[in-house]
């Protein structure tokens, strides 16, 4: 929670030296609240002081990272509770069980699976993230065989998940490079996993029975050392997942509760045996606020869906969606297929492409940049505008796919059509396409 | 340290609206909570779920979404008697598609008698779609208000160009008003004042915020719904307190992604369509939605199951 002025002022040695740059204590003190200034600029400050004022100007939710590289997973640092009041930006973990319990066949599926599910979209790759490694065989050897497996074969942050201290040791002394999250500290084994998580450096999930407990046990895991924390209440029935998701993000933003200002994990795989159900349960964590969501398996019917969601969920709702500017054909287009023109916010590419896939007629699209406005607003904004357009058509070279010399435009901007000829010039011939893009397929059907 | 439950301090409530008549009649609205908050408020009535009833045979549905219909996809009748009955659903959402100017064309006249004996066939209460071209619904949903007299359907999309010629109509015949908008709370709001100078009682208003599917924009309809309900319940903005219907069965079954055949990458066709669909709607459950549209038995089943679950 954010100290003011006045509160910060206190804490300096209010001596007036000057070396931090302003004259005054007391000036030092507001800009440092308006976030104008370094705390480190003050060589004078109490190690005491210090201590409170980093404290204080923590984030309310801490961020919290697994795993190390390219495929480290940060989760936690969230700010709002509605991802339009500013945005969501850390998008939760999606993990994969794997047991030492499963048979090679099984663990192998899943980790092919985890390494092959990987998806084009709008310039991005949507990956899971993360294998949970859980020890069920009660053998310390074997899971740790495992662990390395797991290492050995892929990028995945890890989850370690074990009862036994010894169990998570060994596998940590052949993990702990790769920044594991140890799960899980609980009410009875709290001090050795802190010990743990501590001689490791690794992030530990603390597991409670209740929200009372779980504030009780993350301040006796912060008392030993550990700032990197994950919660689990150990709800696991849909409704109680879902309120104590709301619960710990409102404690944490609303109430500024320290002791619940982590990110969470939930077990969607531990929840129900249908897989369908459980890609519904893991959706809704997506929405409301997960940070880890771990999974019985991977399929492609259902990670797909679910990496799409976290992606629009998580979407900056500040920053339209782009597309690169260029041409994109859409179905085998040839030399003699229709061009179509339209601006470059994803959600218009999106659905004209997709109306003109429908279509059944290939043709080529020309997206052009206009920093991510729809057609309308572009058009208003002066950016898709008949010698905008003119000079775009005739250096995206599009002349080189195609015979012949007709574009469609947008029917909204139907007058951008003289300008858009007179800087074409008269070999062009520019058509009035329809307003929606639902009417393309009729509009194509038709030939031009 | 005893953990205090964050509540939000409400200030507003959704009307409750009743849609359909006789002993099916349901009643959506009447929250007081945001969705599923159920710790701090109350969700009197349940998120109910229309099945999709076309009135022309699909011919570019995917392979799993006409299976369960293809029996009926000719006879909007039987179409409709198999939603109800076989897959129970709360409603019929009868898609006047062919009437699009665009498209077939289909004449008011025709179309107003299919809607007729559509809603004459089911006891459970019917959404009747327009195709969306706000001329062509003006002239239609006119005449299915009248020949339907009393029936208290739901007629949409009432948009801002054709909102006085339906509105009379749903005045006069006592119907309720999908009031359409694109996908903007501010808009959203405007139409539903225009709707309540006009003379259409708030009981006889839902709100259709215009449904982005998974992939598609999904993340604008939600977060317009999640501002409606914010403004609504917290802001005592009352225009805004109505409850929202969703149509988003269509929206999903025409992206390439649900049409795409088996293959490793994308998995078994039939399930990944019926997820898409179903995590869709789930998404919208979670931002406020009271009536989604929706058309595979086995998506309405799952997210039936995540409804009970969520109010258990
Ligand atoms: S350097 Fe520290 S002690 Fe000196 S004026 Fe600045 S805040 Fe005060």
């Amino acid at each position: 929670m954010a100290l003011t002025g006045i509160q910060i002022f206190k804490l300096l040695p209010k001596t007036n030296c000057g070396e931090c740059g302003v004259p005054t204590c007391l000036a030092f003190a507001m800009n440092l609240a308006a976030a104008k200034a370094e705390l480190a600029s003050c060589p004078y400050i109490s190690a005491e002081s210090k201590a409170q004022l980093s404290e204080a100007s923590a984030p309310p939710i801490r961020p919290v990272a697994i795993g190390t590289g390219d495929n480290v997973v940060k989760i936690g640092g969230e700010t709002v509770l509605f991802r339009h009041e500013k945005t969501f930006v850390n998008k939760p973990g999606l993990a994969v069980m794997i047991s030492d319990a499963m048979t090679d066949d099984e663990v192998n599926g899943r980790i092919k699976r985890f390494k092959e599910l990987r998806y084009d979209w709008i310039g991005l790759v949507l990956r899971p993230e993360m294998i949970a490694v859980k020890n069920e065989s009660g053998d310390a050897g074997r899971y740790e065989t495992l662990v390395k497996k797991v290492m050995d074969e892929t990028d995945a942050a890890l989850i370690l998940m074990s009862d036994s201290a010894e169990a998570l040791k060994a596998a940590l002394q052949v993990s702990a490079q790769r920044v594991p999250l140890i799960y899980a500290a609980a009410e009875g084994n709290a001090e050795a996993m802190a010990g743990l998580a501590k001689e490791y450096k690794c992030p530990l999930a603390a597991k409670a029975d209740n929200m009372d407990s779980l504030a009780a046990l993350t301040d006796k895991i912060s008392a030993a050392g550990v700032k990197d924390i994950v919660l689990d209440s150990g709800a696991r029935t849909v409704r109680r997942v879902f309120e104590d998701q709301v619960f710990v993000r409102r404690a944490a933003l609303v109430q500024k509760n320290r002791s619940l200002g982590f990110p969470t994990i939930a077990f969607p795989c531990e929840m129900t045996k249908d897989p369908m159900k459980e890609t519904l349960i893991a959706a809704t964590l997506i929405a409301k606020y997960a940070g880890i969501i771990v999974l019985s398996d991977f399929q492609g019917e259902s990670l797909f869906p679910l990496l799409v969601s976290r992606l629009n969920i998580y979407t900056d709702p500040q920053r339209p969606m782009m597309m690169q500017q260029g041409i994109y054909p859409v179905g085998n287009p040839t030399e003699d297929s229709p061009v179509l023109i339209t601006t470059n916010f994803a959600l218009t590419y999106f659905i004209v492409s997709g109306e003109i896939e429908a279509s059944r007629v290939p043709s080529w699209l020309l997206v052009m940049d206009t920093e991510g406005l729809s057609v309308l607003t572009a058009w208003a904004a002066g950016k898709f505008v008949g010698d905008a357009i003119g000079q775009f058509v005739k250096k995206s070279g599009i002349t080189e796919k195609v015979k012949h010399r007709k574009i469609v435009i947008p029917g909204f901007v139907a007058a951008v059509s003289g300008d858009l000829e007179e800087e074409l010039g008269s070999e062009w011939e520019v058509k009035i396409g329809p307003r929606e893009a639902a009417h393309l397929a009729p509009f194509l059907k038709q030939g031009l | 340290m005893t953990f205090a439950i964050p509540k939000t301090a409400y200030t507003g409530k959704i009307k409750e609206v009743v849609l359909g008549r006789g002993p099916k009649a349901i009643t959506v609205g009447g929250e007081t909570s945001y969705p599923f908050h159920l710790f701090e408020g109350e969700m009197p009535h349940t998120p109910r779920i229309a099945i999709e009833v076309y009135d022309t045979p699909p011919d570019d549905w995917a392979e799993a979404s006409l299976e369960p219909y293809r029996d009926v996809v000719g006879d909007p009748v039987a179409w409709a008697k198999k939603a109800a009955g076989v897959y129970g659903a709360d409603m019929i959402a009868l898609q006047l598609v062919s009437t699009d100017p665009n498209g077939l064309n289909t004449p008011s006249d025709q179309a107003t008698e299919t809607a007729k004996k559509v809603a004459a066939a089911v006891d459970i209460p019917v959404i009747v779609n327009g195709s969306g071209s706000p001329e062509k619904d003006a002239e239609l949903l006119r005449k299915v208000a009248e020949a339907c007299d009393g029936m208290n359907l739901v007629v949409g999309p009432v948009v801002v160009e054709n909102y006085k010629q339906i509105g009379a109509g749903a005045i006069a015949y006592k119907h309720t008003l999908a009031a359409n908008s694109p996908i903007d709370i501010n808009l959203a709001k405007q139409l539903n004042i225009l709707l309540g100078n006009l003379g259409v009682p708030d009981g006889q208003i839902v709100v259709d915020p215009t449904t982005g599917g998974l992939g598609y924009g999904i993340e604008y309809t939600y977060s317009v719904m999640e501002r409606d309900r914010m403004a609504a319940l917290t802001q005592q903005d009352e225009r805004l307190q109505f409850p929202i219907i969703c149509d988003l069965g269509k929206e999903i079954w025409k992206t390439k992604e649900a049409k795409a055949e088996d293959s490793p990458l994308m998995g078994n066709a039939a399930k990944r369509g019926v997820l898409m669909e179903a995590v869709t709607a789930q998404l919208l459950l979670l931002a406020g939605a009271d009536v989604l549209i929706m058309r595979h038995p086995e998506a309405i089943r799952l997210v039936r199951e995540m409804i009970a679950d969520l109010m258990a």
